[in-house]
This record gives C-alpha cells, structure tokens and sequence, in this order.
C-alpha cells in the first residue's frame, strides 16, 4: 500500500486502520479455510463410521489392486506391468491403459509416511486419499472464486463445495476412484488459468500446464478442460477482449500441454490426433492470426491499416479455404469423425444405445432425473442463476468464464448422470458469488441505516470483495484523500480524478443499495435459514444416501439390523478353497473386486475393453447348460460366479442384468435372439417365460434348489414363483452358496473320458486352433468358423 | 490497368510503411524477434524433413517440432511483457520476465528430453 496523498489528520489513522483490518481479514480467512477443509474431510467419514473402513463398489477395488502392486513392486515395474490375471487369455498392459494419477499420488502419499516411520496400511491410505483431496478442492475453489470476486465469495463458495452432495457421492471415504483427486485437478488447473489471466505472468502459465498434466494423468476428462479454455478464448476474442494478457495464458498452456498430455502412456499421440483436442489448435492459430492483426494494427496508420486489410483479405482467403477444406476432408474420411466413443455418446445422447450397447448399459451413463439435481445440488439450483447474473456485473474476463464454464457443464450435466460431478463446483462457483453479494447488500444497508456505525469510515473486514466499498466510503468522509486498494500503486493525478468520479457515484449507490432496515434484517435471517437447510440436507445426503460401500450391505427389520457380508464371503471362499490357477468366469461387474479380494484370474472385467470378450460370456450366460459348458471350457474357466437377489431381495442381481448379457451377447453373435426371451416384451422367469429363458445357464445357476428354501421358490425380487422349479444340473456342480444365497459358485464338471455311441466331428477343417474353441453342431450355425 | 497500378503503388507504399515502422522498434525487441523467427524456421525445416522421409518415431518428430514452437510462443511473450509500449506489464522488471521465461523454458525442455525418445 503505498503512502497516501494529502496529510489531513485522519489519514495516518486510516492508514494503520486499514493495515490492521486487512490482517484481522487475512487471518480470520485463514482458519475459516481451515476449518472448512476440516469439515471437508469429516463429512466424509460416515461410512467409516457406519461400517468399516473398507473400500467401497467396484472400481475403487481394481485402483487399490493397482496401488498395492504399485507399493510393493515400484514404480518401473508398475510403468510396465502386464497383467496376465484379468481377461484371460488376452491379459491387460495395465500401464498403458490406465490413468496413473490416482496411484501415483495414493503410492506418493504411503511411501511418504512410510519414510517417516508412520506405519499406515495401502488400504487405509487409499480409503482417505478422496476425503483429503476434497479439502484440497475447496481450498482451489476459494482461490478460483477469490480471483473472480473476492475473498467473501472465495469463502461461500469454498464452505459449499466441501459439502455439496453430488461431490461427496464421488469421494467418501473409502470411494477411491479417479474423480477423488481429479475434480482437485480440474478445479486448480482453473484456478491457475485464471490468474494467468489476470495478472499476465507467465510463471503462473507454467504452473498452469503442470497442473494440466495432473489432470490429465488423473482423469479422461481433461478433454473438458482442453475444450473449455479454447471455447473461453475464442469468447474473448469475439467479443473484444482480446489482450496480451489472454495470449500469455493460453499460448504456452496449449504447447506445453500437449506435450504433457502426450508423455501420459493413456493419451499418447491422441493428444494431437484426435478430434478431441483438434479445438485447441484451431483456437491457438486463430489467437495467433488475432494478435498479428492487432500488432500490425499498432504500427501502421489507419489508412495503410486498410489497404493491407484488403491485400490480405483477397489473397489470404484462397489459401484458407483451400487449407480447411483439406482438414475437414482429413477429419471427415474417418467414420467416426475422429471422435471416441465416449466423447460421441456426449454430443449425441442416441448415440450409445444404437450402437455402443456396453456404453449405454452403464447407470452411470444415464440421463439424470429431475429430482436427482436437487438431491446433488439442493438449494444451490437456484442460486445459480442469482451467480450468473452477479457474474455479469462487472464482466470480466474471469467472470465470463465462470459464465461459460456453468453452461457447458449444465448441458453436459443433463446428458450423462457422472458429469453432475463436474456440473458441482461450477454451481458452487455461482451460488457462493450470488450469496456474497447479496449478503454484501444486506449487511451494507442494515450498515448505513444503524445509527452511529453510519459515520464509521471502517467497512467489515470479512466482507472485503471490492476496494470500491472502502472507496466510496472514504471519498465520502475525506473528499480529499487518496485512497489505496490493497494491490495498486497509485499515480499522482489520474488517481485522483479516477477516484472523485468514483466517490459521486458513490454517493448515488449508496442511496440506491440501502434497503429498508427490517426488510434487510429479515432477509439477512432467511439467509441464514437457507443456508442451514443446505448444511441440513448435505449431512442427510452424506450419512444415508452416500455412504453405503456396497460390499456390505445392511437392512434394519423388527429384529434388528441384518449384515449382508456375502460378496466378501464368496471372495473369502474362492480365496482359500481354489487353486492360485483357477480361472473365475462371472459377469464383468464383479471382475476388479474378484481379482483384488479373491486373488484369482478372471475373464472380464469393469474395464470392458473387448467387446467381443464380454459377449462371448453374455452368450454363455444365455445358452443352455452344454453350449455354456462348451464356451467355458474352451476359455479354461473352472468356477462361475453368479449374483442372486432373490432369497433377500437384492436388486442388483445377474437376474436383472441378464437383459444385457442377451443384448450384448447378441450384438456379436446373431444366433443369440432377444425375443426368444422375452413374453409380451418382458424378461420373466415365472411359469409364464419362454422355454429358452428356462433352459438357460443364468436361470439354472440363479434358481439351483431355489425351491429348497421356502417351498414354493418365491423371488423375492420379481415377486414372482418361479417357472422351473425341480431340476439338476449336468455340466456344473454347485460348491458355495452363501449364507443369504446372494454369491453362489459353481464348478464345472469336467469332460467325460468315454464318449458314449459315434464322435460326433465338427463340420469342416477347424483351423481354429484358436482359444476361443468350437461349439459343438446342434443344428444351429458355427459362429466360429 | 488504373486499378493494378494503384493497388501495386497501395502494395508498395504499405511495404514502405511496414518496414519503416518495424525499424523504429528498440534493439531488444528486433533481438527477440529475430529469435522467433529462426525458432519458426528450425520448425518448419523439421516439418519438411518429415515430409520428405516420414513419420516413423513420430513422438520425436512432435517432440522436435513443439520445442520449436514451444520456444517460440515464449520468446513472443517475453517480448511482450518486455515492451515498454504496453501499459500492462508497466510494473514488471524485465529481469523478472527473463526469469519466468528461462523457468517456462525450462520445463519445456526438461519434458522434450523425456519425450525425444
């Protein structure tokens, strides 16, 4: 702060005045930020409390199972790790194919205690790696919020970050997945863009691309961030506020991070040849041509400015036309366009279900309901707006990409239920704006109308956000003294004239802001009140919607609370009753937690990366006993693994999911009918289901002396008696059921040694010395050969 | 004819002024400009190159190809935050803005060598 301009008696005090009430400020900030990553960390913790500290669902399972190898072997053996015990017989290089963010920080993070002799386990450091990172995230989303608007709405929107409930779904204790330290990444790389933006320093636009690569490492959607910030340029540059400052920040960001994003093994060289990052060049050239137009506009008069217009404009339009059209036929001679599935299945909703039928089956590429974005996001659906519309006045560059950045993530929101988790810290972005400045009008009218507080000159150090505020309060007081915001250095006369304008204006805002004394109070209460019911549901949200770990499960009835500890039971079994060899066949929902619990080989699994390899068990899962025994032999499968729900009611069954092992299974092999299943249009399993559903490997594996518990072998789950109710199996033999008939295994029986009567051959010269083996002729085609 | 004639004296007299007012710019600033320049040509030198011979280790090409560039796009905003003619970089030394671009170089550099291959 420099020295003020002219020695009336007041202005040493408001000198040292405002020195101490900034330092209260400063202060007071920080163990606000402290306490809120606090709180960050401990509303996260329910399903520790609740249950164990365990790590939750599915794919957290095959990240710990990476970790672990990780802590165990280094990090060179992990760079080039084959793993041979997933998707036999193809394997998986798990170095190239995975995002090694996560890990890598978890590993840093254990070997960093390890070193300082705290013994934690790898497990306990990957359960509390999300709840950590997410007190980081609120500490990004306060300095991204403080850059745009000030440190009261930094604070707002930091305290509603560390609780909103679409976030917490994604990082509780015990979720160790990607998007734990991902939406940290993503908020940060944000939060340096920003600043580059705002100051022009080219240290913060190196900072910028190494937090890019930590993102990338963490998550595949970075591609959103590689989009968004050319999508912001290219608004900044339209709408004319094109600076240097802009060509600082995005300039550097898109060399260095391309080569970045090019030395993670994931991304390789789709990091320049994909669509999905062809956005950032075409914006960089574009920003390139925009700032030589603009320099050769500084150093020519206006009239030679034209004449080169025209010269250029005429030649240069050829070339560019000619240079497009080469592009866009490049692009466009590729089927997809160049686009990723995934990506695809962004722009065009339809896109997965017609042709991606793996993709659309995942319920988390669902379209979210209505209901669910008040559950994830709760009050803060109609703050957002309030924010927008804050953000517009004054818009800046950080604000318009506030702006910018809430758009795309709603619509993107709104097409895949996951993104509500990138939607989250836009929302509170926005909200903590819009509740700040509204609490800034409030406490400012309540301010100027109390009696003997109206001619203090000192404003509320907490709620800073605008060195006009301090402005126009002491241009009032002292017409003459030159006031100091806290960053600028003041010139001697345009300062002055810029703050007596100022000052006028003042005079008429203060008059326009004041609302009357009660209004405000109550307004300031109900505030109050909206904000508690927000705390109110997100602690709801945490403890009972979000923190089930889904591999225990519990359900309260008049006698007490039940454990299902089924999955972990049938893991455990497998673990200790089967050969390290034995290859494990089930659905690929549960390939990660039986490689990581169980220990034992699996042949697919959640990555669900060939297609053809998960219809080929959707078809053994759909065919009868001796075509399934057939494929599985051929895949050296010894146990099968099937997930029932109906003794207990469970719905997440392989009954339920056995729609798309039909859809999936037919996709590939066209002898695989989905009507022969249905009756009316519907999957049924009672007297009335078709002869092939009743004769199929799922119906006899889920309902084997299913009758035997009740009687009747009522399903619990279709609330229906089932159709075949006494029969054996021929090909399998059931070794574990477990203690609710939730996991049940069986082994296959193996191949007689006598054939009795003629061998039957197969048709043809089998070349197919293939693992993938022939199903024996039944009449029906060979998908073979 | 009238026409060419004017627009080929319009091509001159905007040459002329060109170049007349690139000469006026401080030595410093033609130091970083003729860096940019050589940095541009390495670049598209590398891009004939493998025009003409092909792509095979291509992570070296981009590897090579982008430190160009890359060190181009730094050099150019050095230069702009050197500029004593923008208002917005007033209050920054350049000692500072020769530190930050050796540091982003730096970077650059240190990701080229793991990605030369």
């Amino acid at each position: 702060m420099a020295a003020p301009e002219t020695s009336t008696a007041a202005v040493p005090t408001l000198y040292t005045n405002n020195t101490l009430r900034n330092a209260f400020g400063g202060v007071l900030s920080f163990f606000i930020l402290l306490l809120i990553g606090v709180m960050a960390f401990s509303i996260r913790l329910f399903s520790v409390i609740k249950y164990e500290s365990v790590i939750h669902e599915f794919d957290p399972y095959f990240n710990y199972r990476v970790t672990q190898f990780l802590a165990k072997n280094g990090i060179y053996e992990f760079w080039n790790w084959f793993d041979d015990r997933t998707w036999y017989p193809l394997g998986r290089v798990i170095g190239g194919t995975v995002y090694p963010g996560l890990t890598l920080t978890a590993g840093t993070i254990w070997w960093l205690l390890n070193s300082l002799n705290i013994p934690l386990s790898v497990e306990t450091v990957c359960v509390f790696t999300a709840p950590i990172f997410s007190a980081f995230a609120s500490w990004a989303t306060f300095l991204l919020t403080k850059e745009v608007k000030g440190t009261g709405a930094g604070l707002t929107a930091a305290a509603l970050l560390a609780m909103v409930p679409s976030y917490i779904s994604r990082s509780v204790a015990g979720s160790y997945d990607n998007e734990a330290v991902a939406i940290f990444a993503l908020i940060f790389t944000f939060y340096l863009y920003i600043k580059t933006l705002n100051t022009g320093s080219l240290f913060y636009a190196t900072l910028n691309s190494i937090a890019y690569f930590y993102m990338v490492c963490s998550w595949g959607g970075y591609t959103f961030i590689i989009n968004l910030i050319p999508m912001h340029v290219l608004l900044c540059i339209v709408t004319g506020r094109f600076s240097s400052r802009l060509y600082i920040a995005y300039a550097p960001l898109v060399v260095l991070g391309t080569l970045l994003a090019a030395l993670v093994p994931v991304v390789g060289f789709n990091a320049v040849m994909t669509s999905e990052h062809f956005a950032s060049f075409l914006v960089f050239i574009i920003l390139h041509v925009v700032a030589f137009v603009y320099y050769i506009k500084g150093i020519l008069s206006p009239k030679m400015f034209k004449v080169a217009v025209t010269l250029v404009v005429s030649v240069g339009l050829a070339v560019c036309c000619a240079v497009i059209a080469v592009l866009i036929a490049l692009v466009a001679s590729s089927p997809t366009k160049g686009w990723s599935g995934r990506s695809l299945s962004l722009l065009d909703p339809t896109y997965a279900s017609k042709y991606i039928p793996i993709i659309a089956s995942v319920s988390e590429h669902q379209p979210p309901t209505w209901p669910s974005y008040f559950m994830d996001i709760n009050v803060l659906a109609f703050l957002v707006p309030a924010g927008i519309i804050a953000c517009f006045s004054p818009l800046s560059d950080s604000s318009s990409f506030v702006v910018l950045y809430i758009a795309t993530s709603v619509y993107f929101s709104g097409v895949m239920v996951r993104l509500m988790l990138v939607f989250a810290p836009a929302a509170c972005i926005t909200s903590g704006i819009a509740l700040s400045q509204s609490f800034d009008v409030f406490t400012r009218s309540i301010k100027f109308q109390l009696p003997g507080i109206s001619s203090n000159t000192e404003v509320d150090a907490a709620e800073t956000s605008s060195a006009t505020a301090e402005a126009q309060n002491d241009a009032v007081k002292t017409e003459k003294s030159e006031e100091t915001s806290k960053n600028r250095p003041s010139k001697k006369s345009k300062k002055k004239e810029k703050e007596e304008k100022p000052s006028t204006k003042a005079k008429a805002e203060k008059r326009l802001l004041a609302l009357p004394l009660d209004s405000s109070v109550i307004s300031l209460l109900l505030l109050i009140l909206l904000g508690a019911f927000y705390v109110v549901h997100c602690v709801w949200a945490a403890a009972e919607a979000y923190s089930a770990p889904s591999i225990v499960l519990t359900s309260r009835s008049h006698d007490g609370l039940h454990v299902f500890d089924d999955f972990r039971e049938a893991y455990g079994w497998l673990r200790h009753n089967t050969d390290v060899d034995d290859k494990v066949a089930s659905w690929w929902d549960y390939g990660y937690q039986t490689t990581a619990m169980a220990n034992r080989t699996v042949i697919v699994d959640n990555n669900t990366w060939n297609n053809t390899h998960i219809a080929t068990v959707g078809t053994a899962m759909s065919s009868p006993e001796k075509a399934a025994w057939e494929i599985f032999h051929s895949l050296d499968v010894k146990y099968v693994l099937v997930v029932f729900g109906g003794l207990v009611g469970y719905p997440s069954d392989d009954i339920n999911k056995f729609l798309w092992m039909v859809r999936i299974g037919g996709g590939v092999f066209p002898h695989i009918k989905e009507p022969d299943y249905l009756r009316d249009g519907q999957y049924r399993i009672d007297s009335q289901a078709t002869p092939t559903m009743l004769n199929c490997l799922m119906y006899k594996l889920s309902y084997y002396r299913f009758v035997e518990t009740d009687g009747k072998g009522f399903d619990r789950v279709r609330q229906t008696e089932i159709g075949k109710k006494h029969f054996k199996l021929t090909h399998f033999e059931e070794v574990f059921t477990t203690h609710h008939w939730m996991v049940r295994i069986y082994k296959l029986k193996p191949p007689k040694n006598r054939i009795r009567g003629k061998t039957k051959k197969s048709k043809s010269k089998t070349s197919s010395t293939s693992s993938r083996g022939k199903r024996s002729g039944s009449g029906k085609k060979n998908p073979w050969q | 004819m009238a026409r060419e004639k004017s627009s080929k004296d319009n091509a001159q007299a905007l040459f002329h002024s060109l170049r007349s007012a690139y000469a006026a710019t401080p030595v410093n600033l033609k130091i970083i400009d003729l860096y940019v320049g050589f940095a541009i040509f390495t670049a598209l030198i590398q891009v004939v190159y493998m025009a003409s011979v092909g792509s095979f280790p291509f992570n070296s090409f981009l590897s090579g190809v982008l430190s160009c560039v890359g060190t181009a796009v730094l050099a150019v905003c050095l230069r702009i935050q050197v500029n004593k003619e923008n208002k917005e970089f007033k209050d920054l030394p350049p000692e500072r803005a020769f530190a930050d671009f050796v540091l982003c170089n730096l970077v650059l550099h240190l990701v080229i060598m793991n990605f030369l291959g």
